[in-house]
Order: structure tokens, then C-alpha cells, then sequence
């Protein structure tokens, strides 16, 4: 693909996350101990070597058992982390759909939390007025919206979150492991919205353990295991690889 | 100014300037953040209760009068214009301290799990920490008012220097709430610590007795190491003296909330991008 038509750039990405070999609960213990010369930290790479690329408009998949690192890369991509080496380089908005609900407060109504949220999002208030007449309409939840959210269920809780980060207007969509919120309803309309991102060149990077899903949407596709990339390329290859090591 | 749209938004991890300075553009990028979360701060805490917003001013009247009472007929300490006046005034100012940067360091370090999820500047909950506290310093300023003149105090003209005092110590606490919570996020000890050293500082400060009462040589070491008298004179001066703040007072103020606020958001942009591995 052509260089300036990436979006989405990591060139050998690596995250180690560094804990320590004994639990230290008080200071004090620390303190002892790193006067000993005693303070030992296990490194564990949750990622290492990764170099990926993708093209704007593309729906990349993103295959791996649990604890693969599939997330770590999504947290890198979304600046959550920072790599511990390598580069990660991102044009667009990015708009992580799997981060339903983040920051809302159950003491808050429906609409306080809705303007809160928006915020974590980067919408400044005169966006968030434009927009929030659209988010209620997409959540159905009309007459709960001034309710407090300790109130919802967690159907409600979790639909709510998902209107306000799908009426975002992504550059960059990340779905990880979504969608089992709300009835077959609500999912066919989420659905057909991420569809539209589609056509409008959006690019979407999908997480899903339904290799199903992955084969019917994305055109290209990686493969993780124990944070190393064991096959990028075509879907279909890629998904065979995976099953292939899952079955032998 | 709005977040660049679009295909103007850029990101390269390599790239970095400053922290310190990235994070300022960002908090910018991101005021709407800081005013959601400050609103949430303020609105969340008395949805439930009856007297609701009330309670800022009701709380801090409540331990005057508790004071008053115990100090004016035990102690009898000389204050020029009673001891009510005198002792509300310091409270309200140690209070905005000890609670904003209390909180600055509780919020990230227990309600830092947003870290993990999504982006956004650190340095927001300890702002929205210090905003949330101006806002309740302003309020309890009404209480003051009422008794002041109920206890006659004049009001002179000088409290309209009164802004400038608060700015002080905003700029202070958040200096100070910005680096305990850079340490509270390595050892949760630091939390616990932290209340028992506010506890002892207020003690060591002239907020419930005035300063004329302490030793000489002991005077000199409050007076001269211990950078809330400054504030807090900075507060009581205006507002219960009726007189402007001298060099003695202001200059040590100035230089101490700038530099501690320089010196906590160095430190503090410059560990942040290791608190979502810790938090």
C-alpha cells in the first residue's frame, strides 16, 4: 500500500509492563528492601516486534487467544499507552467503541452522563448540544434520560455508552469484542451504522474470538500470540493459520 | 479552538516535545473535560441530600461555631475583631488546601481507571480537583460575609483583593496536589500519610489561633518555613483586617505557588505516562 495512504503505522512496537517479583504493601517494605539492593521487577512483554500497517478505509481484523496482547494493541493505538520501544504513528480521530460507558457516574442523570462522556471524548460543549438529541434518539431511552444512571440496568447502561461513542465522528473505529448489548434490535442498528463508517472510508479495526464475523467484514487481518504477530495478510489466510494452531 | 478534525489529527509516539508543555496544550484541548468533571464533582456529592449545595456553606459554619465556642470561653485568644470572623476565615482557606489536594490525589489514584480505558490529559482530575474547590471556597464566602456582619466586622474595600489570594493558593494546591499524587500512585501508603500530615501542618498553621500567641523562636519557625502562614495571612488580611498584604507576605506567596506549581507539573507530566501501567 502506499506509505501516505497509512493511517494506522507501527514500526517495530514493543510494551513491557514491569511488576515487582515480591508484593510490596507498605512503603516501609519497599523502602527496606531497596535499601537491601533487593528490589527485583519481572518484565513481561505483552507485545514485542509488532510492525503493522493499515490503509485508510480498510477493516483490519485482529485474531488471538485471550492475553494475546490484542487490547495492549488497541491501548497503543488509541494512546492509552505509550510503546516501551518502537514507534506507533495514527492520523485521524480515534474513537474506541469498546470503552462503553467510560467515566459515567451513577449518581448522574442519563444527560449529565451523556455531556461527561462526550467530554472524555474530546467534544467541546457546542458539539456535544449538536449531538445530544441524536444520542438519545439512537438509545431509545427517552424517558429515562433525566433519570439517574444507578436507575439503568445494565442493558441501558451499556446501550447509552455505545450511542455516545457510535455518534462519534471516528477517522479511526475500534470494535473490541462488541456486540452483545441491547436485543437483535438494537444490534442491527448499531450494526448498520458501523456499516455506513464503512462506506464513508472510515477505517475500522475489529477484535472478535467469532472468526466468523472477522471473515465476513475485514479484508485483511493479524494473527497474535503471546504479543507476537504469527500471521498478517489476507483474512482468509490469516483466520486458517489461527484455527490451524488451535486445533493441532 | 477545537480538537484538529480529521485527517489534521496527528499522533507520533516518537515525536515528543516537552511533556510539560504537551500536557498544557492538551488540558486546553481538553477544557470541556475539566468543566464536566468539575461539574461532576459539585453535583454528584449532594444529588441525595436535602440541603444539597447548601452543605458547602453549612460544613465549615458548623466547625466555626463548634471553635468559637470552645476557643472564645477556654483560650480566650486576642483577635481584633472577634474570634468568630477570625477563625472561619482560616478554616476556609486551610480547608480548600487540605480538601483540593486530598482529592487530586484520591481521584487519580482510585478513579485513574479511566487511564486504561481512554485518553485523557492526567493532569485533568487534579485541575478538576482545584476548580471544584474554588467553586465551594467562593460559596462559603457568603457564610463569611453574614458573619461578619453579624459579629461586626467591617468590610473594607481590600476584599477585592481577595481573588488574587485564592488564585494564590489555588496555584499552590494544585503544585502540591500534583506531586503527592504522582507519589500516591507508586505507594499507596502515601494517601494515609498524607492525612496525618495535613492534620499535624493545620496545627503548625494560624488558622485556629493567631499567630502573636506562639513563643518567639517558635513563631520565627512557622513564619518562616512554613508556607501556608503565608497563604493564609495572604486570605485573613484583606477580608478580617482590612489591610492590604505587605511585601513580608505577598512576595514569599508568589514565589512559593509558582515554583511549587511549576516544580509538581514537571514531575507530574514527565512519570504520567507510567500511571497507566500502575493504576
Amino acid at each position: 500500500m502506499e506509505a501516505s495512504k497509512a493511517v494506522i503505522t507501527l514500526e517495530n512496537a514493543a510494551v513491557r509492563y514491569r511488576t515487582p517479583t515480591e508484593r510490596y504493601n507498605t512503603f516501609k517494605e519497599f523502602a527496606i528492601r531497596w535499601l537491601q539492593r533487593r528490589v527485583q521487577n519481572t518484565s513481561f512483554w505483552a507485545l514485542r516486534n509488532i510492525n503493522l500497517e493499515v490503509c485508510k478505509g480498510e477493516v483490519f481484523g485482529l485474531v488471538g487467544q485471550n492475553g494475546a496482547g490484542k487490547s495492549t494493541l488497541l491501548k497503543l493505538i488509541s494512546r492509552v499507552l505509550r510503546p516501551t520501544e518502537g514507534q506507533v504513528r495514527v492520523r485521524g480521530r480515534v474513537v474506541p467503541l469498546l470503552e462503553l460507558g467510560a467515566g459515567f457516574h451513577p449518581e448522574l442523570s442519563g444527560r449529565e452522563n451523556i455531556y461527561l462522556n462526550g467530554a472524555m471524548l474530546g467534544y467541546n460543549r457546542h458539539e456535544m448540544e449538536g449531538k445530544f438529541q441524536r444520542i438519545v434518539e439512537f438509545s431509545e431511552l427517552h424517558e429515562f434520560i433525566e433519570a439517574p444512571l444507578r436507575t439503568y440496568s445494565s442493558g441501558m447502561w451499556a446501550r447509552l455508552g455505545f450511542s455516545v461513542a457510535i455518534d462519534a465522528d471516528p477517522d479511526i473505529l475500534i470494535l473490541d469484542e462488541i456486540l452483545s448489548v441491547g436485543d437483535e434490535a438494537f444490534q442491527r442498528k448499531c450494526f448498520s451504522r458501523i456499516e455506513e463508517f464503512r462506506k464513508r472510508n472510515v477505517t475500522i479495526l475489529m477484535v472478535s474470538h467469532n472468526t466468523q464475523q472477522i471473515a465476513d467484514m475485514c479484508q485483511r487481518a493479524a494473527w497474535l500470540d503471546h504479543g507476537h504477530i504469527q500471521s498478517l495478510g489476507e483474512t482468509g489466510k490469516v483466520i486458517a493459520d489461527y484455527r490451524f494452531s488451535q486445533n493441532a | 479552538m477545537e480538537i484538529p478534525r480529521n485527517s489534521e489529527t496527528y499522533y507520533d509516539s516518537a515525536s515528543r516535545g516537552t511533556p510539560a508543555l504537551e500536557e498544557l496544550r492538551e488540558i486546553f484541548n481538553y477544557r470541556n473535560l475539566i468543566l464536566q468533571l468539575t461539574r461532576r464533582d459539585i453535583t454528584a456529592r449532594y444529588k441525595r441530600s436535602v440541603l444539597g449545595i447548601a452543605w458547602t456553606m453549612l460544613n465549615p459554619l458548623g466547625m466555626m461555631i463548634v471553635l468559637s465556642i470552645a476557643f472564645s470561653h477556654i483560650f480566650k485568644f486576642e483577635t481584633e475583631f472577634g474570634y468568630p470572623a477570625f477563625v472561619l476565615s482560616g478554616i476556609l482557606s486551610w480547608n480548600f488546601f487540605s480538601q483540593t489536594t486530598t482529592a487530586a490525589m484520591v481521584n487519580l489514584v482510585w478513579g485513574g481507571g479511566i487511564l486504561h480505558r481512554i485518553y485523557i490529559p492526567r493532569t485533568s482530575f487534579a485541575i478538576a480537583a482545584i476548580a471544584t474547590g474554588l467553586v465551594n471556597f467562593l460559596l462559603a464566602t457568603v457564610p463569611l460575609f453574614l458573619i461578619m456582619m453579624i459579629t461586626g466586622v467591617p468590610l473594607r474595600p481590600t476584599i477585592l483583593f481577595l481573588p488574587v489570594s485564592m488564585i494564590l493558593l489555588a496555584s499552590f494546591a494544585l503544585g502540591v496536589g500534583l506531586l503527592i499524587s504522582t507519589f500516591a500512585v507508586y505507594y499507596p501508603d502515601v494517601s494515609e500519610m498524607y492525612s496525618i500530615a495535613m492534620y499535624g501542618w493545620m496545627y503548625l498553621s494560624p488558622v485556629i489561633y493567631p499567630i502573636d500567641i506562639l513563643p518567639e523562636n517558635f513563631r520565627f519557625w512557622i513564619t518562616h518555613l512554613n508556607p501556608m502562614y503565608f497563604f493564609i495571612e495572604l486570605y485573613r488580611l484583606p477580608i478580617y483586617y482590612g489591610r492590604m498584604p505587605t511585601l513580608d507576605i505577598w512576595l514569599p506567596a508568589v514565589l512559593i505557588s509558582l515554583i511549587t506549581l511549576v516544580v509538581g507539573w514537571i514531575v507530574f507530566t514527565i512519570k504520567a505516562d507510567e500511571f497507566s501501567y500502575r493504576i
